[in-house]
C-alpha cells in the first residue's frame, strides 16, 4: 500500500529525534494530532437537538405569552384630540402662548396592580437621527469645569455668546407635556423619582452642574429647566437624554403607586405643549403594569412558540424520513469512486 | 538502439539534448558548445522580474573565444588596477565589500516601511476610508476609532518587518566582520571583509570562504589550478576547477609591484558568465568565467590562491542573485477576487439604497427641516439665521453616499487578506514541522519558500516530474561490466557477500574509498590474478580506463583513526564517480590527480601516468578521451562514451565476436533501465602521437574558434578503437516512488515524466516506478519530421477516441482516467516535441495527452520542459506542479503553478527557484494528499466564512439605518464595530484555518481519491458563495428584527439595543463557525469560547466609561429577561435553516469526505461482517 509505506517512513523514533537537531521536534501539536473530538451530525443527534429546542422553547413561549397577556395597558393618543376643533394651523397653535390644557378621561377595563408606569409615547420621532444623537456634550453634563465644551452641540451650543448648559439638540428638544391624574376628584400622585437610571444620576450627570442659559435662544425647543436644581436631579432630562433606539418609543414619566380598579375612570389634566405637529409625530399617554418580561408584547412568545413548534415538526419529519430512507453512516459503498460504474 | 545523431547538428534544440551516458557532464557540455553556436543563451520567461537563467556555461574556451571577438566598450567596462585600490576607485567609487541585506535603518524604517506597506491595495482602501472619515462633513466615527484598524494592521506588519530586518542586520554584521588576508604595501594583513575594496589583492587559504568576486592571479598549484566548492552559491557540492592565467601565475605580488590592468564587464547577476581581459606586461589576455571565483565559494584542495577583487559587496554575483522567487498568486485567491468584486457591487448597492432613501426622505420633509427637533436646520446661535450643516440637497446625497461607504466598509473583507497571510504562515509551520516530510538521509526538512500558494497544493491536476534525481536517487551504482564479450554483473554474483571493502596500504597509512561498491567475485579474482595473458591485459586496460578516463579529483580526508584515510572522488558527473569507485573496488584506486599526471594504486602498487592530453566531454561527440603516457614511454588513448557514438568508432575488423556480444549486453542493460557506456582504447605510435600533439597545441593556443579546433583534434584521434567493454550503471529509484506514483494516480493527478534520458531507459524506469503498467496501451511518437509527427498524432487521437467511446458510459472524461479497461500511455521524444511545441500541433498533442493517463517525454531539453508545462497551463484551468532537482528543471519549476525542488544531490538551483523544497519525491504524497487537501479545505472555508462574517455585520448596520431616517446612525458602538473584525471574531477563524482538519492523515493516505474534492472545487465555488450569502441574509434578518419587534415601542435606548445586537452577532458568528468545526481540540475551544468571553468583556469595559453616551447600558439591559430571551431566540432561529440544510445534505447527499469522516468515527460497517462480501475493500483495488 502506498499509504502505509509513506506513513511508516515518517513514523518517528524519539531517540532519533533527540540525536538530530534538525529533525522537526515531534509533538502532538506539531504533527497536528492533538486529541480532539469530532462531532458528526448523526440523525439521532440532530433529532434530539431539535426535540430539545422544542422542549425548551415551547414552555418559554407559553410563559412569555401569559406574561404579556397579564400586562394591563391603557394607551391614549392625544395629539389631535387635544387640539381645539377650530384650530386649523396646528403648528401655529402649539407655538402660541395660549393655554393648551386638555382634559381627558381614561377608563380602566381591568384591575391594574401598582406600580403603574406612566409613559409618554412618541411615534415618528427620530431620536436616533444622526444629527440628533451627536448633538450633545457628555463632558459638559458631567463636569462643571467643562461647561464650555460645546463644540459637538451645534446648533444649540451657545446663546447670546454664552454656553448653554445642557447644550445640544437633545436637551433643547426636552419633552414638555405634563400630566396630572385624578380619580373621582381625588388626585393620584405620580411619583417622578427614580424614573431615570441610577448610574446616570450618579456618574453621568454632575451634581454640581446647574442649567444655565437654557432655552434662551430665539427658538424654544421644549421644556425649561429650573436653574437651581443640579442636572443629576433633573430626572426628566436624564430620561430624555437616553436617546431612544427606534422612531417609536416610550419614555417613563412617573409611577402611580396605587392600584387602579376595574371600572375606574381617571381624569387626566394634560398640558399639550410639545410640538410634534411640525413633523406629523404622534403623542400617546400610556399607563401600563409590567411583568417579568417587561411590557405588553406578544411577539417574543409567538416567536418562541413558532420556533419550538417548527423544531418539533422537523424532529418528527426527520424521524419519519430516517425510518423510510436510512443510510448507514460510514458506508463506503456511497463513496463516489465505488459508485462509479467503471470502478466495478 | 537509437539512430545515431549526425555530428552536424545545427539545430539549437539538439545542442540541448541530453546524453544518457552522463547527464551531469552534458549540462556543462551543451554550454560549451552553445558558446560556439550562440554565445549567450538566456532563458527567460514572460513574467516580469524573472531573472535570466543561463544554463551551464562553465567552459573557459567558449567564453574566452566570444570575448576575444567582442571588445568591451569603455563605458561598459570596469577598470581594475591590480593592487592599486586607490587608483581603481579614483574615478568611480566602486561599491565596498560591506553588504547590507537589511532594508531599513533606524531612521528610514518608519517612512520606508510605511511606503512599502501602502503598496498593497488593501491598505490603500483602509487609508482612503480613514481619510474620508476625517472630513468634518463625513465624520461617521471618531478620529481615533477610524484610524484603529489601519493602525492595527500597520503595526502588526511593521513589527513583523522590523523583526525580520533585525535578523538580517545581525547576519550582515557577522558577515561584514569576518577577516580576510589583504595585501597592503607588500604584506598580507588581516582586514575585515567590509573594508575590502575593488583592486585589492586577496590571499585565500584552503577551506576559506571567498569574501568577494575575485579574478585568480596565482595559486599554490604550479599550473595555476584552484579547486572551489560552490555549495553556498548553487549548492553543488562537487569541486570545480578555476584557473589563474599563466602570465600572472609566476608573479609574486609581495615582492614586486604589479602592473596589471583588468578590464571587465559591469556587475551582473549571471553566475556562469564573466567577460573581461587582463593586461600583463603589455600583453592582453582574455578572461572567462573559469578565471573568476565568486563570493561565497570555498577554496578546496588548494593550499592558497591569490586573487584581485573585481566586484565587491552588493556588486557581487552572489548578492545580485539573492532576490527571492517570483511571487505567485493562488488559484483560490484569484477565484476569490471575483467574489470580492461581487461584494463591492453589494456594497455599492447598499450605499445607493441608503442615499436614494435619504434623498427621498429629505425631499418629503423639505419644509419641516428648519424646526424639526431632531434635524433643526435653522441655526440662530450666531444671532442671524443660517443653515446648520446643510449643504443643499445634492451634496447631502453625495455625503450620505460617502458616509455609507465608511459605515459599510467592512463589506469588503480586507481583514481577510491579513488573516489569510497569518493562516498560511501557520500552515507552513505545520508543513515544515511534519515529520513525515523530513528526510533522514540528507537531514533536510521540508521548506516553504513561497507563502502564498499553500492552498494550491490541494488542487493539483498535473504533476510534471523530472526523472534523474527526482524519481531516482541520482546515486549511480556500478552494476554490470561487459569485458571482452563476457558479462560480469555484480548484482547477481554478489548476493551472499555484499560489498567488499577494498583498502590500500601505503607508507603505513591505509587508504580506503569512501563509497563501497558491490563487486563481482569472478571479476575480482580475474583482476587480481595478474595480467600476464592477453585476457588479463584487456581487463587491466578496462579498469585503467575507468580509473583514468575521467575528470575526477580524489580528495583525501582524515578519519577518526589516524592511520586510515578516506578517499572521496569529486567530480561533476555522478556516473564518473561511480565508475571510479568501481575501479577502486577492483583494485585500481585513483590516488592523485594534477593537471599533468595521475597516480593510480594498482593492487598495492603505485603507478604514475602522465596525462598527455584530455578531450573533455561534449554533446556532439558524446564521449571523452584521455591520452596516457606510460613510464615506458608508450602512449595509449582511452575513450569512453555513449554507445551510439562509440560503436561507430570501433574497428570492426578486430574482435567482431566481442563487438556482437557487447552489443547484445548493451541492449540487455539498457532494457532493464541501466545507463550504459562503452569503453575503447588504442595504442598510439610515436608519429601519430607527435602529429596529435602538434595539432593539439595549435588548437589550444588558438585565439579564434578554439573549442571547434579542439573538437576537431579529438575527432581525428578518436577512431579505429579496440573495444574493451561496456559498463552499466544503475540509477536507483528513490524509496517509495512506485507507491507514491500509484497514490497520485488514484488521487486523479496526472503524472508526466519529462526526462533527458533516452526512450528505452525512460520506459524501463516507467515500468519500475509503476508509472506504466502492462495493461496500458502505449502510444509512442518518435518522428523525425513534422509531417510524420502530425500523422502519428492524428492516428493516435483517432485510436484513443475509439477506445474512449466503446466503454463509453463514463460521465466525465476527467474521471475516465481512473477506469481500468483502457488507459493510454503516451511516450514522446524530444525531436518530435520540437515539431509539436513549435506549431499548431500543440492542440492535437494536448488533446491526445489529456486522454492518456501517463505521458513520458524523453530526451527533453530544459526549455522544452518549460514548454510542455506552459502548453498544459495555457490550455486548462487545472493547476500544474513541477518537481525537479537540477538546474535543468529550473525553467519548468518557475513555469508551473507550483514548483517543487528536491534538495538532493544536485545543486540548489532548483530549490532556489522553487516554491516548496523537500528531500524526497515520495514526500509529494503527504504534501499534496494531506497538507494540500487540508490547506485547501481550510482556506476555502475560511474565505466563505469571512465573507459571511463581514456581510452579516454590514447587513445588521444597514437594517438599522432604515429606521434612522437613513442617516447612518449605528446602534452598535463605534468601538465595537471596529473591534468586531480585530478582536471579536478574528482569532477563531485564524485558528480554525490553521488547525482544523476534515480527515485524519491516515484516511487521506488510505483513500487518495479524497483529493478529488480539491480538483472539483468543492470547498469554494460560486454555488457555495451564493448559498452562504442567502444564509447571511436570513441570519442578519433574525439578528436585527427579533430585537426590533420585541423592543418596538418600549423605553429601550440606542446603546442597550446596540449592545444586544453586538453580542447577538458575535455569538452567532462564532457559533456558526463552531457548527462547522470538524475537530475540536483545546485550542479551538479556547479560541471560540474565548472570543465570545472577550466580546462580553469588551462590551462591559466600553459601557463602563462614563463619557460615552451609552454608559452602563449593558448592565441595565442584561438585568432583564427579555434581553436573554432575545439572545437565545436569535441564535437558534438564525442557525436553524443552516443546520437543517447541512444535516439533510450531509445525510442524504454525502460527499466522499463526509463518508470518510463517518468511517473514521464509527468504523466501516462493512468490516463487521455486515453483508455484501463481494464488495472489494476500496483500498485494495487500484485501477
Amino acid at each position: 500500500m502506498a499509504s502505509s509505506s509513506a506513513a511508516g517512513a515518517g513514523s518517528t523514533d524519539p531517540a532519533a529525534a533527540r540525536r538530530n537537531t534538525k529533525r522537526p521536534k515531534y509533538s502532538k501539536f506539531t504533527q497536528q494530532e492533538l486529541p480532539a473530538c469530532k462531532p458528526i451530525l448523526t440523525p439521532r443527534a440532530v433529532i434530539s437537538a431539535f426535540l430539545l429546542v422544542s422542549i425548551v422553547f415551547v414552555p418559554i413561549g407559553v410563559a412569555s405569552l401569559i406574561a404579556s397577556r397579564k400586562v394591563v395597558e391603557i394607551v391614549f393618543r392625544y395629539e389631535s384630540t387635544c387640539i381645539p376643533n377650530n384650530v386649523t394651523d396646528k403648528v401655529a397653535y402649539i407655538q402660541s402662548s395660549a393655554d393648551k390644557t386638555c382634559n381627558i378621561t381614561l377608563h380602566v377595563n381591568k384591575h391594574m396592580k401598582s406600580p403603574i408606569h406612566v409613559y409618554y409615547q412618541l411615534d415618528n420621532f427620530y431620536q436616533n437621527h444622526r444629527r440628533y444623537v451627536k448633538s450633545r456634550s457628555d463632558e459638559q453634563l458631567r463636569d462643571r469645569s467643562e461647561e464650555n465644551s460645546t463644540s459637538t452641540c451645534k446648533p444649540e451650543d451657545t446663546a447670546n455668546g454664552k454656553a448653554i448648559v445642557p447644550c445640544g439638540l437633545i436637551a433643547w428638544s426636552l419633552f414638555n407635556d405634563t400630566y396630572s391624574f385624578s380619580r373621582v376628584n381625588q388626585s393620584l400622585k405620580v411619583n417622578k423619582e427614580g424614573i431615570s437610571w441610577k448610574s446616570d444620576r450618579e456618574h453621568k450627570f454632575g451634581k454640581d452642574v446647574f442649567p444655565r442659559n437654557f432655552q434662551s435662544s430665539a427658538i424654544k425647543g421644549g421644556a425649561s429647566l429650573n436653574e437651581s436644581i443640579p442636572l443629576s436631579k433633573q430626572e426628566d432630562l436624564i430620561v430624555w437624554m437616553r436617546t431612544a433606539a427606534l422612531p417609536t418609543f416610550r419614555k417613563l414619566y412617573g409611577r402611580i403607586e396605587e392600584d387602579l380598579n376595574e371600572g375606574d375612570s381617571i381624569n387626566v389634566i394634560l398640558k399639550n405643549n410639545y410640538n410634534t405637529y411640525s413633523f406629523n409625530g404622534k403623542k400617546k399617554l400610556v399607563l401600563s403594569t409590567t411583568s417579568w418580561l417587561g411590557g405588553k408584547n406578544d411577539f417574543l412568545g409567538i416567536a418562541y412558540l413558532t420556533v419550538g413548534g417548527l423544531c418539533f415538526f422537523l424532529a418528527l419529519s426527520f424521524t419519519i424520513v430516517y425510518f423510510v430512507k436510512p443510510r448507514q453512516l460510514g458506508d463506503p459503498s456511497y463513496l463516489s469512486w465505488n459508485m462509479n460504474p467503471g470502478g466495478h | 538502439m537509437e539512430p545515431s545523431t549526425p555530428l552536424d547538428s545545427s539545430s539549437n534544440m539538439d545542442s540541448f539534448m541530453f546524453d544518457s551516458s552522463s547527464r551531469r557532464s552534458t549540462v556543462s557540455i551543451h554550454s560549451r558548445s552553445s558558446g560556439v553556436i550562440n554565445s549567450t543563451r538566456e532563458v527567460s520567461f514572460g513574467h516580469s522580474g524573472s531573472k535570466p537563467v543561463r544554463y551551464g556555461s562553465k567552459g573557459a574556451e567558449s567564453e574566452a573565444l566570444s570575448m576575444s571577438q567582442k571588445e568591451i566598450s569603455d563605458e561598459d567596462a570596469r577598470l581594475v588596477y591590480v593592487d592599486d585600490p586607490d587608483k581603481t576607485n579614483d574615478m568611480l567609487e566602486f561599491a565596498g565589500n560591506s553588504i547590507l541585506t537589511g532594508k531599513y535603518s533606524i531612521f528610514t524604517f518608519l517612512p520606508r516601511n510605511l511606503f512599502e506597506q501602502f503598496h498593497r491595495v488593501a491598505y490603500i482602501y483602509f487609508l482612503v476610508i480613514a481619510i474620508l472619515n476625517q472630513l468634518p462633513q463625513l465624520a461617521v466615527f471618531g478620529r481615533g476609532v477610524s484610524i484603529l484598524p489601519l493602525a492595527f494592521v500597520l503595526l502588526v506588519t511593521g513589527v513583523k518587518d522590523a523583526f525580520e530586518d533585525w535578523r538580517r542586520h545581525r547576519s550582515d554584521k557577522i558577515e561584514n566582520n569576518r577577516l580576510g588576508l589583504i595585501l597592503v604595501n607588500g604584506q598580507f594583513l588581516e582586514k575585515k571583509w567590509k573594508h575590502i575594496r575593488v583592486g585589492e589583492v586577496i590571499k585565500i587559504r584552503a577551506n576559506e570562504t571567498i569574501p568577494c568576486d575575485i579574478v585568480l592571479l596565482s595559486t599554490s598549484d604550479p599550473t595555476g589550478v584552484a579547486y572551489v566548492q560552490t555549495l553556498n552559491l548553487d549548492g553543488e557540492s562537487n569541486l570545480k576547477t578555476r584557473y589563474a592565467k599563466q602570465e600572472t601565475q609566476s608573479k609574486l605580488p609581495e615582492k614586486e609591484k604589479l602592473d596589471v590592468l583588468i578590464k571587465c564587464e559591469k556587475p551582473n547577476r549571471n553566475i556562469y558568465g564573466f567577460q573581461g581581459n587582463i593586461e600583463v606586461d603589455g600583453k592582453r589576455l582574455s578572461l572567462g568565467s573559469s578565471n573568476i571565483v565568486l563570493r561565497g565559494c570555498e577554496l578546496k584542495n588548494t593550499n592558497w590562491a591569490l586573487g584581485v577583487a573585481v566586484y565587491c559587496g552588493r556588486d557581487t554575483k552572489a548578492m545580485l542573485n539573492s532576490s527571492g522567487a517570483p511571487s505567485k498568486r493562488s488559484l483560490l485567491e484569484t477565484r476569490m477576487n471575483s467574489e470580492i468584486i461581487m461584494l463591492s457591487f453589494f456594497l455599492v448597492a447598499l450605499c445607493i439604497v441608503t442615499s436614494v432613501c435619504a434623498a427621498v426622505w429629505l425631499k418629503r420633509h423639505k419644509d419641516e427641516l428648519n424646526l424639526m427637533p431632531y434635524y433643526r436646520k435653522l441655526d440662530v446661535s450666531e444671532g442671524k439665521e443660517e443653515s446648520y450643516k446643510y449643504y443643499g440637497w445634492v451634496l447631502e446625497i453625495v455625503f450620505t453616499f460617502l458616509m455609507s461607504v465608511i459605515v459599510y466598509q467592512v463589506m469588503i473583507p480586507i481583514s481577510l487578506y491579513i488573516s489569510m497571510e497569518l493562516v498560511r504562515v501557520g500552515q507552513a509551520y505545520f508543513m515544515i514541522g511534519d515529520s513525515r516530510m523530513y528526510d533522514k538521509a540528507t537531514e533536510s526538512k521540508f521548506q516553504c519558500r513561497a507563502l502564498n500558494i499553500n492552498e494550491d497544493l490541494g488542487q493539483i491536476k498535473y504533476v510534471f516530474s523530472d526523472k534523474t534525481g527526482t524519481l531516482t536517487e541520482n546515486k549511480m551504482e556500478f552494476q554490470c561490466a561487459s569485458i571482452l564479450g563476457f558479462d560480469y554483473s555484480s548484482a547477481t554474483a554478489s548476493l551472499e557477500n555484499e560489498q567488499v571493502e577494498y583498502t590500500v596500504q601505503a607508507d603505513g597509512t591505509i587508504f580506503k574509498p569512501k563509497m563501497m561498491v558491490k563487486v563481482n567475485q569472478e571479476l575480482l579474482q580475474l583482476s587480481k590474478s595478474g595480467f600476464t595473458n592477453d585476457e588479463g591485459k584487456q581487463i587491466y586496460d578496462f579498469f585503467l580506463a575507468l580509473a583514468a578516463c575521467n575528470t575526477i579529483v580524489p580528495l583525501v580526508a582524515d578519519t577518526s583513526d589516524p592511520m586510515v584515510k578516506l578517499i572521496d572522488y569529486q567530480g561533476e558527473s555522478p556516473d564518473e564517480q561511480a565508475l571510479t569507485f568501481a575501479a577502486a573496488a577492483y583494485g585500481f584506486m585513483l590516488i592523485e590527480r594534477t593537471s599533468g599526471h595521475i597516480v593510480i594504486d594498482i593492487h598495492g602498487e603505485r603507478q604514475r601516468f602522465n596525462v598527455l592530453g584530455l578531450h573533455e566531454f561534449d554533446s556532439d561527440r558524446k564521449r571523452m578521451s584521455v591520452i596516457l603516457g606510460y613510464s615506458d614511454n608508450s602512449v595509449k588513448l582511452f575513450v569512453k562514451g555513449a554507445d551510439t557514438s562509440m560503436l561507430r568508432l570501433i574497428d570492426k575488423s578486430l574482435n567482431t565476436d566481442i563487438l556482437h556480444a557487447t552489443k547484445s549486453h548493451l541492449h540487455t542493460y539498457s532494457s532493464v533501465g541501466l545507463r550504459t557506456l562503452v569503453i575503447g582504447t588504442r595504442d598510439l605510435d610515436a608519429s601519430e602521437f607527435e602529429q596529435w600533439q602538434s595539432s593539439f597545441e595549435v588548437a589550444s593556443t588558438a585565439l579564434m574558434g578554439r573549442a571547434a579546433l579542439l573538437r576537431k583534434v579529438a575527432i581525428n584521434i578518436e577512431n579505429k578503437l579496440c573495444i574493451l567493454g561496456a559498463t552499466a550503471i544503475e540509477d536507483k529509484l528513490q524509496q517509495g516512488v512506485p507507491e507514491s506514483i500509484e497514490s497520485l494516480r488514484i488521487a486523479g493527478i496526472k503524472v508526466w515524466v519529462l526526462t533527458g534520458d533516452k526512450q528505452e531507459t525512460a520506459i524501463s524506469i516507467g515500468y519500475s516506478s509503476r508509472l506504466l503498467t502492462s495493461n496500458m496501451i502505449q502510444i509512442i511518437i518518435n518522428t523525425n519530421n513534422r509531417e510524420s509527427c502530425r500523422r502519428h498524432l492524428q492516428d493516435a487521437l483517432v485510436m484513443s477516441r475509439q477506445h474512449m467511446t466503446t466503454p463509453g458510459v463514463t460521465h466525465n472524461s476527467e474521471e475516465g482516467s481512473d477506469s481500468v479497461s483502457t488507459s493510454f500511455a503516451l511516450i514522446v521524444d524530444g525531436t518530435s516535441l520540437v515539431y509539436i511545441l513549435d506549431s499548431e500541433l500543440e492542440e492535437e498533442f494536448f488533446q491526445l495527452a489529456s486522454r492518456c493517463s501517463v505521458v513520458l517525454c524523453c530526451r527533453v531539453a530544459p526549455l522544452q520542459k518549460a514548454g510542455i508545462v506552459a502548453l498544459v497551463k495555457h490550455r486548462t484551468d487545472d493547476m500544474t506542479l513541477a518537481i525537479g532537482d537540477g538546474a535543468n528543471d529550473v525553467s519548468m519549476i518557475q513555469m508551473a503553478d507550483i514548483g517543487v525542488g528536491i534538495s538532493g544531490q544536485e545543486g540548489r538551483q532548483a530549490v532556489m527557484a522553487s516554491d516548496f523544497a523537500m528531500g524526497q519525491f515520495r514526500f509529494l504524497v503527504p504534501l499534496l494528499l494531506i497538507h494540500g487537501h487540508w490547506n485547501y479545505q481550510r482556506l476555502g472555508y475560511m474565505i466563505t466564512y469571512n465573507f459571511y462574517r463581514n456581510a452579516i455585520f454590514v447587513l445588521v448596520l444597514f437594517w438599522y439605518v432604515l429606521f434612522t431616517a437613513f442617516t447612518l446612525t449605528t446602534a452598535i458602538n463605534e468601538w465595537s464595530s471596529m473591534l468586531y473584525s480585530i478582536i471579536y471574531t478574528a482569532l477563531p477563524t485564524i485558528v480554525v484555518g490553521i488547525l482544523d482538519k476534515d480527515l485524519s492523515k491516515r484516511t487521506l493516505l488510505k483513500h487518495p481519491q479524497l483529493y478529488g474534492a480539491g480538483l472539483r472545487n468543492e470547498a469554494y465555488n460560486k454555488k457555495l458563495f451564493w448559498l452562504t450569502m442567502a444564509d447571511t441574509l436570513w441570519q442578519s434578518i433574525a439578528v436585527f428584527f427579533v430585537p426590533l419587534i420585541a423592543y418596538w415601542g418600549t423605553t429601550i435606548d440606542v446603546a442597550s439595543i446596540g449592545d444586544l445586537w453586538t453580542l447577538a452577532v458575535v455569538i452567532l458568528v462564532n457559533l456558526h463557525l463552531a457548527m462547522d468545526v470538524i475537530r475540536w481540540n483545546w485550542i479551538t475551544h479556547a479560541a471560540i469560547w474565548g472570543s465570545i468571553i472577550a466580546t462580553f468583556i469588551c462590551v462591559i469595559v466600553i459601557d463602563a466609561i462614563p463619557v460615552f453616551p451609552g454608559y452602563w447600558a449593558i448592565f441595565d439591559v442584561a438585568g432583564t429577561a427579555l434581553f436573554w430571551l432575545c439572545l437565545l431566540g436569535i441564535v437558534i432561529a438564525a442557525l436553524l435553516p443552516r443546520l437543517v440544510v447541512k444535516y439533510l445534505y450531509q445525510y442524504y447527499f454525502p460527499s466522499d469526505i463526509q463518508i470518510s469522516r463517518e468511517t473514521e468515527k464509527f468504523g466501516n460497517p462493512r468490516d463487521n461482517g455486515g453483508g455484501e462480501i463481494e464488495m472489494l475493500p476500496v483500498s485494495d483495488a487500484p485501477p
